[in-house]
């Protein structure tokens, strides 16, 4: 996989981020989406794209090569081979639940917009954000990252985490050296640590609040290049 | 409160004793030696010195008579001084540290380091009183030598590594770059306002300035410790801290030799090349410690790979090779400091894996107690030196703009380096953490250790230069360690959260990580997360499989390692519930019921697996002693082996008092003395089988005598049996066959034994004894064995006899700790089966002479 210098990228790229968003037909992101932006123009996706808060300009202008770069089949999409062409995603032990989580239930393909969407998730919290009371709930506060978090375990997004659901992740965590048993037991005993209503599954106000202490905000945050 | 005073007062006189025996042996000591034949003179005199004196010298009378005839006792204080000394004073150090933890209230105002500089001041004037001259003072070469290396090696050990790699870019920046700036301003300035005038006559260079700047430039790791250990704010200002502090202590040492050199090579000499050469020593000794240190490090971890042998003395080999790469570090004249630092950061996860649990906890704790001893000894004396008129010269101006500049260029380079570090982390430390890292930059012993290792003959104002420094000390440590704690309140800073350890944490923040990493491979850029990965790859393959025995490599991972965790905490609060009701019946029988129930009702997901669980963690604990192969993660199976092996010996000694003693026993670690072995009792369970044998042989004595029927042959093998099933698990398998070979007059049909071997599933042995007792198994039932008609009643009964209590149990459970049924039902394997039919049937195991051995070596393997 071609991994341009940035350093370059950032000038170069900047024009082409451009003019190819000028060209590009990009479909309509899933119902799934905040206020439907109009997709034609350029400028009003870009500024769309701010709002949902990956700030600076330069950012999206790198991980929009980034997109590009990943997308092979050069259609404006990500396919979930394309993601899963990254070399390093295949050693990860979660890296198929994070691929399926940038894809909108039922959809195979994701645009930019909807990449950046949940990239966006991974933005660490500004002071200046803290204190200035948005009207939608950005992406990257601490309740959306949960729910991010979340969503990974919740395959069949009834907002519980079952005990086999949970049993599944653990299991691609944990290495082969933990039998099926210890790990039921495991799985068991972290369902009880959460579980306060007694339905031997974690529900997302449970989930919210076995882990209040755990500072997200820091451990769920990337800095983005610039 | 009046012990306090009673302590203070023993204080006290212990002093008093000290300072006489310093006095009496400084100056006679050498006349004892030159004129010994002759007169008495070291005894006597100090027995009028001082009437506390009055016995040992009385004894010491008896003395000097050695030509005429043969002295029973002799008085030979000489002869003992210096070590005596050094232990009194550790002694009076820790006494003193006592004291203050004594007074709980005092410490939560005035941190400890203050009070035990107090005590320092208080113990000086004593001795000052006493002597008229200052005796005692902290010299460098014991400070760098004997007092430095454990406390570093201990904060190397103890770091919490991720959280210091993670913030490693900051911490740099603050401990060298901070460092430097700290050292040149401050020398710059005060080399200034003396041209200025401000000073008056000094006898100082631009280069002595320099040199004062970087010895005093260094936040000390111990002061600033101890003091933000007591406060309590969060990790993230905590590590950057204490990174910074123990690294830049490393700079300062180094910085300090670099201007040394400058100083003697003289200012004329100094041209460019000297400068640069200054600058890349600065780099090679630093560098080169830290790889030193690390090199050293990697030989820990590959030593303790095979000290498994060895396992009493495993624990000191991480401090001998520790000081080692001190003293290898300080030999190559590298910075020792950053060596044992870093030899301390990087053995610490491999030496806590290949380690024996116990030897673990050992390290871990003598760590903490060299550390926190010498810590205690270093402020005291830092008290101490401070009674000497020789160091006081006093120059209001240096002494005042020092101090001054001290704290205002602290607090520059605070916010300038945080400044420009923000721009690049990810949380931004903010504005309130930087006004608490600028004013926690206390000043320690290193600075003074430093201080006092100046050459005189080079710089004409040493004097005034330890007396600023310990100035510079008294005022950070003491004001400003006082004022942190309201300072942290006042300013609200965001303190550390006091979290419990569980499961669903700890998960949590592994799903981070790999969530973390897959966005930046996803973002398509390298960054901290990526990095972290690679390293995590690169150490997994490479130095995990180097450093780390292979056994523990399996059985690693830090879900189930909190899993175990709970689970031990589980276990000892169940314990400590059992013995708080006063019921050990409860909790001990409970286990070979509860195993029982476990084997039959498998799928039972109430609290009885629980507790089975539960007991397993706990006997593991108990018993981690004495394993055999140890694995630090304690895989289930190992509990359940173990289990086996305590119950195999437990359930077979029917004597219930006895029992009770025997568990208490295994609490208080009586063990019989060994050099090289810690185990703790396996041998009283042999004690209590001979007892148990003979009690058992008197009453069968007395029952046939009684009731005229001769004991079945079967009884009589039962007590061989037992021996063998009471060899402790590692070396019976041998044993017990050297037995059953001479066991050829058996009674039983092999298909008895072969049965049992073959028992995964069924379970052939006559459990009639037990059913008798009222444990209802109906899976027990069809299977009788043929021979269990043969069984007279009343030793039916007998066997039965352990087993009552657990009926009793059976009725208790449901008042089991309430935070039981938050455990998890362990692992059942089928194990548990021969497991279970050993340690339940004791009976059964009697009449049935192959199958321990095959299901025990079974059990071992496992």
């Amino acid at each position: 996989l071609a991994k341009s210098c940035p350093g370059q990228e950032t000038v170069t790229l900047y024009l082409r981020g451009v003019a190819l968003r000028g060209r590009r037909p990009r479909p309509a992101p899933p119902s799934t989406s905040p206020p439907p932006a109009s997709t034609s123009h350029p400028i009003k996706q870009e500024d769309n794209l701010t709002e949902t808060r990956l700030v600076s300009h330069s950012q999206i202008t790198r991980l929009y090569s980034r997109f590009t770069s990943l997308d092979k089949g050069e259609n404006g999409t990500l396919s979930r081979e394309d993601f899963q062409r990254i070399p390093e995603l295949a050693i990860n032990p979660l890296g198929d639940r994070i691929i399926n989580a940038f894809f909108p239930e039922g959809e195979d393909q994701v645009n930019f917009r909807g990449f950046m969407r949940i990239l966006a998730h991974f933005r660490p919290i500004e002071d200046n954000e803290k204190k200035s009371v948005a009207v939608s709930e950005p992406l990257n506060s601490r309740t959306n990252k949960l729910l991010f978090a979340f969503r990974l375990y919740d395959l069949d997004r009834d907002d519980k985490i079952s005990r086999e659901e949970l049993l599944q992740v653990l299991r691609m965590m944990v290495g082969v050296n933990i039998s099926d048993d210890q790990l039921g037991s495991i799985a068991d005993r972290t369902i009880q640590e959460a579980d306060t209503n007694g339905d031997n599954s974690i529900s997302f106000n449970e989930f919210i609040k076995v882990l209040e202490k755990v500072d997200v905000e820091q451990k769920m945050s990337i800095r983005f290049l610039h | 409160m009046a012990a306090t005073r009673r302590l203070a007062l023993f204080l006290c006189t212990l002093l008093m004793v000290s300072r006489d025996l310093a006095n009496g042996g400084a100056a006679p000591s050498p006349a004892t030696v030159t004129a010994d034949p002759g007169h008495s003179t070291g005894g006597g005199q100090e027995a009028a010195t001082n009437s506390s004196e009055g016995n040992h010298g009385a004894t010491g009378g008896h003395e000097t008579a050695p030509v005429t005839t043969l002295p029973i006792v002799t008085w030979k204080w000489a002869h003992v001084s210096t070590p005596y000394l050094v232990a009194l004073w550790v002694l009076v150090s820790w006494i003193c540290k006592l004291i203050i933890e004594a007074n709980h209230h005092v410490t939560n105002v005035i941190p400890e380091s203050a009070l035990l500089i107090c005590f320092g001041f208080i113990l000086g004037g004593i001795i000052w009183g006493a002597d008229k001259v200052q005796t005692f003072k902290l010299n460098p070469t014991v400070f760098f030598f004997y007092l430095l290396p454990q406390i570093i090696l201990d904060t190397g050990y103890s770091m919490p590594n991720k959280l210091f790699f993670g913030n490693m870019g900051a911490i740099l920046v603050y401990a060298v770059i901070g460092t430097c700036w700290n050292a040149a301003s401050l020398g710059l300035s005060l080399w200034g306002c003396h041209q200025g005038g401000a000073m008056g006559d000094l006898d100082i260079g631009l280069l002595q300035y320099l040199l004062f700047g970087s010895l005093i430039a260094a936040v000390d790791p111990v002061a600033v410790i101890a003091v933000f250990e007591q406060v309590h704010v969060n990790e993230v200002l905590f590590i950057l801290v204490f990174g910074e502090s123990l690294l830049n202590d490393g700079v300062t040492v180094v910085l300090f030799n670099v201007f040394d050199a400058f100083v003697s090579l003289g200012g004329a000499r100094i041209n460019a090349v000297e400068i640069i050469k200054g600058i890349i020593s600065f780099f090679v000794v630093a560098f080169g410690g830290s790889l030193l240190g690390l090199v050293f490090g990697l030989l820990i971890s590959l030593l303790t790979k095979v000290t498994q042998k060895v396992k009493i003395i495993e624990p000191a080999f991480v401090f001998v090779l520790g000081y080692l790469s001190y003293l290898t570090a300080e030999m190559l004249s590298l910075s020792s400091i950053l060596s044992i630092t870093f030899c301390g950061v990087s053995c610490q996860k491999y030496i806590n894996a290949n380690m024996a649990e116990s030897s673990v906890s050992t390290v871990r704790y003598v760590m903490k107690v060299f550390a926190n001893g010498s810590e205690t000894i270093i402020f005291v004396f830092l008290g101490i030196s401070a009674i000497d008129t020789e160091i006081w010269v006093w120059n209001t101006g240096f002494i005042l703009l020092t101090l001054f500049f001290i704290f205002v260029y602290r607090i520059i380079g605070v916010f300038f380096l945080t400044w420009i570090l923000n721009r690049y982390r990810l949380v931004p430390v903010e504005f309130i953490d930087q006004v608490i890292m600028s004013y926690g930059g206390l000043r320690g012993a290193v600075a003074y250790g430093l201080a006092t290792l100046l050459n005189e003959s080079k710089i004409k104002e040493k004097n005034l230069m330890i007396c600023t420094t310990l100035l510079v000390v008294y005022f950070t440590v003491i004001l400003q360690g006082i004022t942190m704690k309201p300072l942290v309140n006042w300013l609200k800073v965001k303190k550390a959260a006091v979290s419990e350890l569980t499961l669903i944490e700890k998960l949590q923040s592994k799903v981070f990580d790999h969530m973390l990493v897959a966005i930046e491979d996803i973002s398509g850029q390298i960054g901290h997360n990526y990095m972290r990965d690679k390293w995590n790859q690169f150490e997994e393959r490479w130095m995990t499989r180097i450093l780390m025995k292979k056994s523990v490599r399996k059985s690693r991972d830090c879900v189930f390692k909190v899993f175990h965790q709970l689970n031990l905490k589980d276990a000892m609060s169940y314990v400590a519930e059992g013995e708080r009701r006063g019921s050990l019946e409860f909790v001990r029988n409970e286990s070979a019921f509860i195993d029982f129930k476990k084997k039959f009702v498998d799928d039972c997901s109430g609290a009885m697996p629980d507790i089975t669980a539960c007991m397993s963690d706990d006997y593991s604990a108990m018993s981690s002693m004495s394993r055999i192969d140890q694995v630090p993660s304690v895989s289930l199976e190992m509990h359940e082996q173990n289990m086996k092996g305590v119950r195999e010996t437990e359930d077979i000694n029917t004597h219930h008092l006895l029992q009770q003693h025997l568990y208490k026993g295994r609490k208080q670690h009586r063990h019989r003395y060994s050099r090289s072995h810690f185990n703790v009792n396996k041998d009283e369970n042999e004690v209590q089988e001979i007892f148990q044998r003979t009690m058992r042989n008197r009453l069968e004595s007395f029952k046939s005598a009684k009731m005229g029927v001769s004991p079945p042959k079967k009884i009589s093998k039962h007590t061989k049996k037992d021996q063998q099933q009471k060899v402790p698990n590692g070396k019976s398998t041998e044993n017990g066959k050297r037995y059953f070979s001479g066991d050829e007059d058996f009674q039983f049909p092999e298909g008895d034994a072969s049965g049992f071997a073959a028992s995964d599933g069924s379970h052939p042995f006559p459990m009639t004894y037990r059913a008798g007792a009222g444990i209802e198994n109906p899976a027990y039932i069809p299977d009788l064995d043929p021979m269990a008609a043969e069984i007279p009643p009343w030793l039916a009964e007998y066997d039965a006899g352990p087993v009552a209590p657990s009926q009793r149990a059976q009725l208790r459970l449901p008042w089991t700790p309430s935070d039981l049924g938050r455990l998890a039902p362990l692992r059942i394997s089928t194990r548990s089966n021969d497991s279970f039919a050993q340690a339940d049937a004791p009976a059964a195991q009697q009449k049935d002479d192959e199958p321990p051995t095959p299901s025990k070596r079974d059990g071992r393997n496992m």
